[in-house]
């Protein structure tokens, strides 16, 4: 195309043209999107905290939150924000099989904080907390339910984005792609932080 | 569609094949019919169709509102039962705000928005066409329940635990829960994009203090709505856990506290409010200015009231709640901080009034309705700071005095600006001018109409008649001047003056559609760049973006200030300018290219709604729907790519994309 091209839209970003603010259009519709999950989260956040004393004839919260194995998921799943940060180093520098490599691998340990997710889930319904057996049942499973499906959606992104830059189909400023999926997936271990402090660690 | 276009110069269309995308799927390059509208991304397209729907909407809105007040206008009244009456109110309320008022001011920011900073289109070309069909299934499944077992019955802001099973057995507030859900993605994508337009896209030397009003007050309702929505969407989805999914959360019997659902509701829904009032703040910022001749007053006063506004809207949610029992240190502070959310509104009110004041006034419809929104709106702003004093609030609460207030400000204010922005900005859209003959009977009809309803229930309110009583009896409704008989058949009558009015326009829309009369290119002597373009703009909106060094950057353009007499003197036409720019066009300008997506991802996420009432089956397909939908959406580049066109030949000739019919 002629040197004299004016680009539009989202296309402006994609070649780097200015904006503005200097930020792309792509990373900032992140960071507000990320912006109003925070607004999500605080929602379902504060429903627990309300609730989570209110146990009816159910079990309650220290009585079966197997802490122990909860940190070892937690650090598996903050050990994946690491990988995260090599992954985009790697994008930045333009190495794509190392890109591959540690988004693989943060799928992989984001795969396995939802595996764990899953197994705690079954061992408290053993024991007897149903989504509907109390208040606390019902706000426990709806926020880190919401949690486990926001990493579900990050491993989905990260795995695709394997794939797509795979096949070379990638539209857009690559490093920038990996970036983004990174800053989501960042926000998802930091509210992952706060819902384990608020949720296992402080006893009710 | 044109996807390269080079503006003033001759063109040999080249038919060209879309590259593949996602295997089978090819991009739509129609540029006729249905299949243009269907899927565009032009944001001057998308705006329109917003601006459609919400007219739908509000007819749709209107009319269960007539049915309400023939309801009522007798005692006992028998046109409808206490069930449809319940479905009435709240599917009045929720099409008006959701479906109505909110999509018609995304119609003008859709529009407006890249035109006042002159940008070529939004940030996001297709996620806003994803938000426009997201509404529109969002609104359709709201609707449906009308004919699948009834509406929502339990008010617009649904308070659990009363909207739970027990009391609302039928499908209606699960449609409404999912509805609204769908609707509040479509809105938080929609105002992700217009922040970054706004924040990113600006014209050169368009610094944010030399932006047009309106394009601030979209700013800040986005802002709003960013932040507010997530909170409205955790309410609703944990009143479908409870009623879909056996959740507790409303379960009072297992401890649950039913102030959980009113704070949740009204953390969204007092910034809510001011989402549906600023962009009419706006709209009257640009009308009052143009038609009093005058710069509006204190521009950097309504610029930072109105983001003040928006900021203590966070802040006083609660005085919805004065009722319920929140404790006096509560009570206090949300009342000092709601009297104090009147004094930005006031200067906005005195800025106005001083824009006008000293100028040469010129009563066009747009000008009227602009004035009428002064009024109004103050009037009931005044009411609504009566709200704020706790013990006074505590009388009014659930009374038609709330129904007073809040139509004087929703009717009087965002209506009323909204119908001045129909005036103001119809000849840019379509060219042509709305019979200012008509439009005064439009207005004149929906003042009166909108006083005689809305007004008598202040007396109403202050004598006790609750709102949402199906019937009112002859035994209670007292006597003489406070008669309550005399005052709802007034209010009753109003309305149906006011529907009068409504029709006017309505009239005026297919009579100006019908007339061949073009619109002159500035007819109003207008201040703000959107009218440095055609009427209607070209899809490319400007042939060169335009360098901004004033605010009212066109008004500068077209004024020079005589040094002599310091007055401002007309140095050029509006038509000579935009001439102008079409000699000095610039010569390549990509524009975002159609796409199949958006449309059909939203149809996926509505199944994935209706799963939660149909079953799992549905709520399959709609993922699968969603999914395939998504991929393909990232598989594309949003802007067709080199080798979807015809390789560009010597002697320069334009590329277009041919319609394949």
């Amino acid at each position: 195309m002629a040197e004299t091209a004016t680009h539009t839209a989202d296309h402006a970003s994609e070649h780097g043209h200015e904006t503005s603010t200097g930020l792309t259009n792509n990373k900032l519709a992140m960071w507000l999107f990320l912006g109003s999950e925070c607004l999500l989260f605080g929602g379902l956040i504060s429903t627990y905290m309300l609730y989570r004393g209110r146990v009816s004839d159910g079990p309650h919260p220290m009585a079966i939150f197997d802490i122990p194995f909860t940190s070892v998921s937690s650090f598996v799943l903050l050990m994946s924000s690491l990988t995260m940060v090599l992954a985009v180093s790697s994008a930045q520098r333009g190495d794509d099989s190392r890109t591959n490599l540690w988004l693989t691998i943060t799928a992989v340990l984001g795969a396995t904080f939802v595996g764990g997710q899953v197994y705690e889930f079954t061992a408290f319904i053993r024991e007897g907390l149903g989504f509907s057996t109390s208040l606390f049942g019902s706000s426990f499973y709806t926020l880190t339910g919401f949690h486990g499906i926001h990493v579900s959606v990050g491993v989905l992104m990260l795995l695709s984005t394997v794939g797509i830059i795979r096949k070379n189909k990638i539209t857009g400023n690559k490093a920038e792609v990996v970036e983004l999926v990174g800053l989501y997936w960042h926000f998802v271990d930091v509210v992952w932080i706060i819902i384990f402090t608020l949720v296992y660690l402080i006893p009710s | 569609m044109a996807i390269i276009e080079r503006p003033g110069t001759s063109t040999t269309p080249v038919v060209v094949t879309p590259q593949q995308t996602l295997g089978a799927v090819k991009r739509p390059v129609a540029t006729k019919g249905w299949r243009e509208w269907l899927f565009t991304v032009d944001h001057k397209k998308i705006g329109i169709m917003y601006g459609v729907v919400a007219m739908v909407f509000f007819i749709i809105g209107g009319v269960e509102a007539l049915l309400i007040r023939l309801q009522l206008a007798m005692p006992d009244g028998q046109i409808l039962s206490a069930d449809k009456y319940n479905q009435m109110f709240t599917m009045h309320a929720t099409t008006m705000v959701f479906l109505f008022a909110m999509p018609m001011a995304g119609a003008f920011a859709n529009y407006f928005l890249p035109l006042q900073i002159g940008a070529r289109d939004v940030a996001f070309p297709r996620i806003n066409a994803l938000s426009l069909w997201l509404l529109i299934i969002g609104g359709l499944v709201l609707n449906a329940s009308w004919f699948l077992g009834g509406a929502a019955d339990g008010g617009w802001f649904m308070y659990a635990p009363n909207s739970g099973p027990i009391f609302s057995p039928s499908h209606g507030v699960d449609f409404w829960v999912i509805g609204l859900q769908i609707a509040g993605v479509a809105s938080l994508l929609g105002s992700i994009n217009l922040i970054v337009t706004v924040l990113n896209m600006r014209a050169p030397g368009m610094s944010l203090m030399k932006m047009p009003v309106f394009t601030w007050m979209i700013l800040v309702v986005q802002f709003l709505l960013v932040f507010s929505l997530p909170v409205i969407t955790v309410a609703l989805v944990l009143l479908m856990l409870q009623r879909s999914y056996g959740a507790t959360f409303f379960d009072v019997s297992q401890g649950a506290d039913p102030l959980l659902w009113q704070h949740l509701f009204w953390i969204f829904g007092h910034p809510e409010v001011y989402v549906l009032i600023l962009p009419a703040f706006g709209i009257i910022s640009e009308v009052l200015p143009t038609f009093a001749r005058k710069p509006l007053f204190g521009y950097p006063f309504v610029v930072f009231s109105g983001a003040s506004i928006g900021l203590v809207g966070f802040g006083v949610w609660a005085h919805h709640m004065f009722a319920s029992g929140l404790g006096p240190v509560s009570v206090a502070v949300f009342s000092v901080a709601t009297m104090a959310i009147a004094i930005p509104t006031g200067v906005k009110i005195f800025n106005w009034l001083l824009t006008m004041w000293g100028g040469k006034i010129w009563y066009t419809t747009a000008m009227n309705f602009a004035i009428g929104l002064v009024v109004l709106f103050t009037i009931g702003g005044l009411s609504g700071v009566t709200h704020s004093v706790a013990p006074s609030d505590t009388q009014q609460t659930d009374t038609y005095y709330i129904v007073a207030h809040f139509h004087y400000v929703l009717f009087g204010g965002m209506v009323f600006g909204l119908f001045s922005g129909f005036y103001y900005w119809w000849p840019k859209v379509f060219g042509k001018m709305l019979n200012e003959k008509l439009g005064a009977w439009n207005f004149w009809f929906m003042v009166i109409g909108m006083n005689m309803t809305f007004g008598p229930m202040h007396i109403l309110g202050l004598q006790g008649q609750p709102r949402r009583m199906y019937v009112w009896t002859e035994a209670r409704a007292g006597e003489g001047f406070f008669n309550l008989g005399f005052w709802n058949l007034v209010a009753s009558i109003g309305s149906f003056i006011l529907a009068v009015g409504v029709l006017f326009f309505l009239i005026n829309v297919v009579i100006t559609a019908r007339s061949k009369q073009q619109a002159p290119l500035d007819p109003w002597d207008a201040r703000t760049l959107e009218w440095l373009t055609t009427s209607p703009p070209k899809a490319h909106n400007f042939d060169r973006i335009p360098v901004v060094h004033h605010l009212d950057e066109f008004f500068h353009r077209k004024y020079e200030e005589d040094t002599a007499t310091h007055t401002m003197k007309k140095v050029a036409e509006g038509e000579d300018l935009v001439r102008a720019e079409g000699d000095a066009a610039d010569a390549h300008i990509h524009l975002p290219s159609p796409s199949y997506w958006p449309i059909l991802l939203s149809i996926g996420v509505g199944l994935l709604g209706l799963g939660v009432v149909y079953g799992i089956p549905m709520m399959v397909i709609g993922f699968a729907i969603t999914l395939f939908s998504a991929y393909g959406w990232v598989l594309e580049p949003s802007v067709a790519e080199e080798i979807d066109f015809e390789p560009s030949d010597n002697d320069g000739n334009t590329k277009e994309i041919a319609p394949l019919g």
